[in-house]
């Protein structure tokens, strides 16, 4: 997942100037700031709060509520298995602990090496071709080991 | 020879290779020298068939599926011959699944070409706007509500009325919000209709704007759906060229515009005020009711919010009449509802058809058992905070009224099947987890019982101290139900107390007696 940007100042005030106007703006600027930067640099928090007349801490707090917003770079790769309900009746649990053991890290967390972070989520609307998976915002439905196996090793390539 | 190919760019197609699919017969066709012209559509809902692709035949369209790239070479065969393949499945329409439905909403899903505005006027789109604009607010109000539709985001409350309460709210800046957040698991008819028929969903959105005085509507859209956003992009884009959205609707007085949202992976960001919230740029807690957002909604204005299926289901009403629409179905329930088939079941996707069927024609009949050819032993119905449904109950029609008095609840349509490996302590344990993971933290019972809850579980599913945890299990959802300020914690004990109840053998304890007299 490269292509993204690094923090800088200058940058983060043009995508903030770029979206301030809408009415309703947070989410909007800091889904464009983490589409440049790959995530929501602290630095990033008072430039927002001035350009929107909020206090840091209105920011900071919508920064951390929301699941999406990540605060410290990104993995080289984002592996997300879903662990709802229909994804379980189809042996999701089962591929969460090979993705787990295979990867050696938990979910929430990244390889120490930075190469994969894996993420759960709850639900990906493929329910009827449970169960399914996304990487690097690729979407993969009928999971099995054999899939499973590609995707693991596409990250470690 | 000219061929011309429907290949769906569906999420749950494109999750099984249909893109590759599509270049594949694009690739193979110019080497063969056949020209062919590939159409991207949504998906028919025969999920268990993706990629189903389909050539237009005088006959109607036929299908090819499940497919895979090295399917193409043979199928383009069979088309250029009508010769017989295995994977032929004969004239979509008159497939089974599809007969027995009684497509209103999804009449278009899967037919048209979702990014393009002339394909759906040419399919009939738009012609409930016209009759709304000979019509005026008021008959337009009226209509909604005589057609008995019912809010498909989970709450079933009758949209007509919430209408009339925004149009009687005064003047001034009025909105309609789509709730497209479908954060339930078992559920993606919203992201369906927003990737295969776009357009209804804005012409709905439209409709409501005329009816109660709005000209600015908003989609919030989860963001796990990057499918469904860059159809809305393209569609309301396509829409404000065509003059279909903007000033001067078709020629009118009215002008309405709509501007797409993106969540931020927050469940409880689908419930109707907290997505108010989110959209004004906060953290997307639950607001009190009263105010009803009809009164002071988003940027405390009067705003209409409905689920993406209630909108949609509109232009038709509008087209076909109020009595048309109220035909279908059973007490209540009126009109037909897109039910998603899901998790292990063989015939999974969408099936749309009037309220009444019941459980068991849903799950056994049209789903045909589970996937993986095991005994069907419990389905959840209405995402995580529904409950979960035994065979024994599997008489119960689909319809509001129905499943509550059976301690369930109907939600926004989907039935998640689990054969005879399901461990259903497990499953009750899940929803206090996932009630702890997405509360918004604003009441006690909810953040701090469905936390408690787990533990408990843990506990029960530990074999340590079974009954007590057992009736402190009980006393903790009692709690969650009745002190919890919206249905996240208010809900959870449903799939808890549900999974209790029918499968209590899975908490060690006692079979229950209705299984015992089995
Ligand atoms: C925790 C929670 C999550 C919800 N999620 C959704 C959702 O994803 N989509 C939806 O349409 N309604 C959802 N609802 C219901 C909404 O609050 C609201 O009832 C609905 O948007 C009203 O639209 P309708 O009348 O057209 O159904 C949710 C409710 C709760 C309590
Ligand atoms: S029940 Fe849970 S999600 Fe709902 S308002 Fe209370 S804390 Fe928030
Ligand atoms: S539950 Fe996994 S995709 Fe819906």
């Amino acid at each position: 997942m490269s292509g993204y940007l690094a923090w800088n100042e200058a940058t983060a005030r043009a995508v903030i100037d770029e979206n301030r106007a809408a009415p309703g703006a947070l989410l909007p600027i800091l889904h464009a700031l983490q589409e440049t930067f790959g995530y929501v640099d602290r630095a990033a928090e008072p430039l927002i709060a001035d350009a929107l007349n909020l206090s840091r801490a209105d920011v900071h707090g919508v920064v951390t509520f929301y699941a999406d917003f990540r605060t410290a770079p990104p993995a080289a790769h984002e592996l997300k298995l879903c662990r709802a309900e229909a994804c379980q009746s189809m042996g999701g649990d089962r591929l969460a602990d090979t993705a787990r053991r295979r990867l050696g890290i938990g979910f929430g967390e990244a390889t120490p090496d930075g190469r994969v972070r894996l993420e759960p989520v709850y639900c990906l609307g493929l329910c009827s071709v449970a169960p399914s998976a996304m990487l690097d915002g690729r979407i993969v439905g009928r999971l099995d080991d054999r899939k499973l196996e590609a995707l693991l090793a596409e990250v470690e390539r | 020879m000219n061929v011309k190919l429907f290949v769906p760019q569906d999420a749950a197609a494109v999750a099984l290779d249909a893109d590759a699919v599509a270049e594949a017969f694009a690739r193979t066709a110019a080497r063969r020298g056949i020209a062919i012209e590939i159409v991207r559509t949504g998906s028919r809902g025969m999920h268990w068939l993706e990629p189903l692709a389909e050539v237009a035949t005088e006959a109607g369209r036929v299908g090819y599926g499940p497919m895979t790239v090295s399917d193409v070479d043979g199928v383009l065969d069979a088309i250029a011959d009508g010769k017989p393949h295995p994977l032929c499945i004969g004239v979509v329409d008159a497939h089974p699944f599809m007969a027995r439905q009684q497509r209103l909403t999804f009449a278009r899903c899967g037919i048209v070409d979702p990014a393009s505005l002339d394909d759906y006027v040419a399919h009939g789109g738009y012609r409930g706007l016209a009759r709304a604009l000979v019509l005026g607010p008021q008959a337009i109000v009226a209509a909604v509500t005589e057609s008995g539709l019912r809010g498909r985001g989970g709450a079933g409350f009758p949209t007509g009325i919430k209408w009339d309460t925004v149009a009687k709210a005064g003047d001034g800046q009025k909105y309609i919000v789509c709730n497209a957040d479908e954060g339930d698991s078992g559920t993606f008819a919203d992201r369906m209709i927003m990737e295969g028929d776009p357009f209804v969903l804005i012409e709905g959105m439209t409709i409501a704007g005329i009816a109660v005085g709005a000209t600015m509507g908003y989609i919030y859209v989860r963001s796990e759906y990057p499918h469904a956003i860059r159809a809305l992009d393209t569609a309301v884009a396509a829409a404000r060229r065509g003059r279909k959205l903007g000033a001067g609707i078709d020629g009118s007085s009215h002008a309405f515009h709509i501007e797409v949202r993106v969540g931020a992976g927050a469940y409880v960001c689908g419930e109707e005020t907290a997505l108010l919230d989110s959209l004004e740029g906060k953290r997307g807690t639950v607001r009190a009711k009263p105010p009803l957002p009809a009164h002071k909604g988003l940027f405390g204005r009067p705003t209409v919010i409905n689920n993406v299926l209630s909108l949609a289901s509109v232009p038709g009403i509008l087209e076909k009449g109020a009595e048309f629409y109220r035909d279908f179905g059973i007490g209540r329930s009126r009109g037909t509802m897109p039910i998603q088939l899901a998790g292990n079941v063989r015939h999974a996707g969408l099936f749309e058809v009037g309220f009444g069927l019941t459980l068991g024609e849903l799950v056994d009949d049209i789903g045909g058992g589970t996937a993986s050819g095991r005994p069907v032993r419990a389905v959840q119905v209405g995402g995580p905070l529904g409950a979960y449904f035994p065979r024994a109950l599997f008489d119960t029609p689909f319809d509001y009224e129905a499943f509550a008095a059976r301690d369930g609840l109907i939600g926004h349509g989907g039935i998640v099947v689990f054969d005879d490996s399901v461990d259903m302590a497990h499953q009750a344990r899940f929803a206090m987890e996932f009630c702890a993971v997405e509360s918004c933290g604003k009441c006690t019972p909810c953040r701090v019982g469905a936390i408690r809850g787990v533990e408990v579980m843990d506990r029960i599913i530990a074999d340590n101290r079974r009954t007590a945890n057992v009736e402190l299990l009980k006393d903790l959802c009692d709690t969650m139900k009745f002190g919890s300020l919206c249905a996240l914690g208010g809900f959870t004990p449903y799939p808890v107390l549900s999974a209790l109840a029918h499968f209590p053998e899975d908490f060690g304890l006692p079979p229950s007696r209705r299984q015992a007299a089995e």
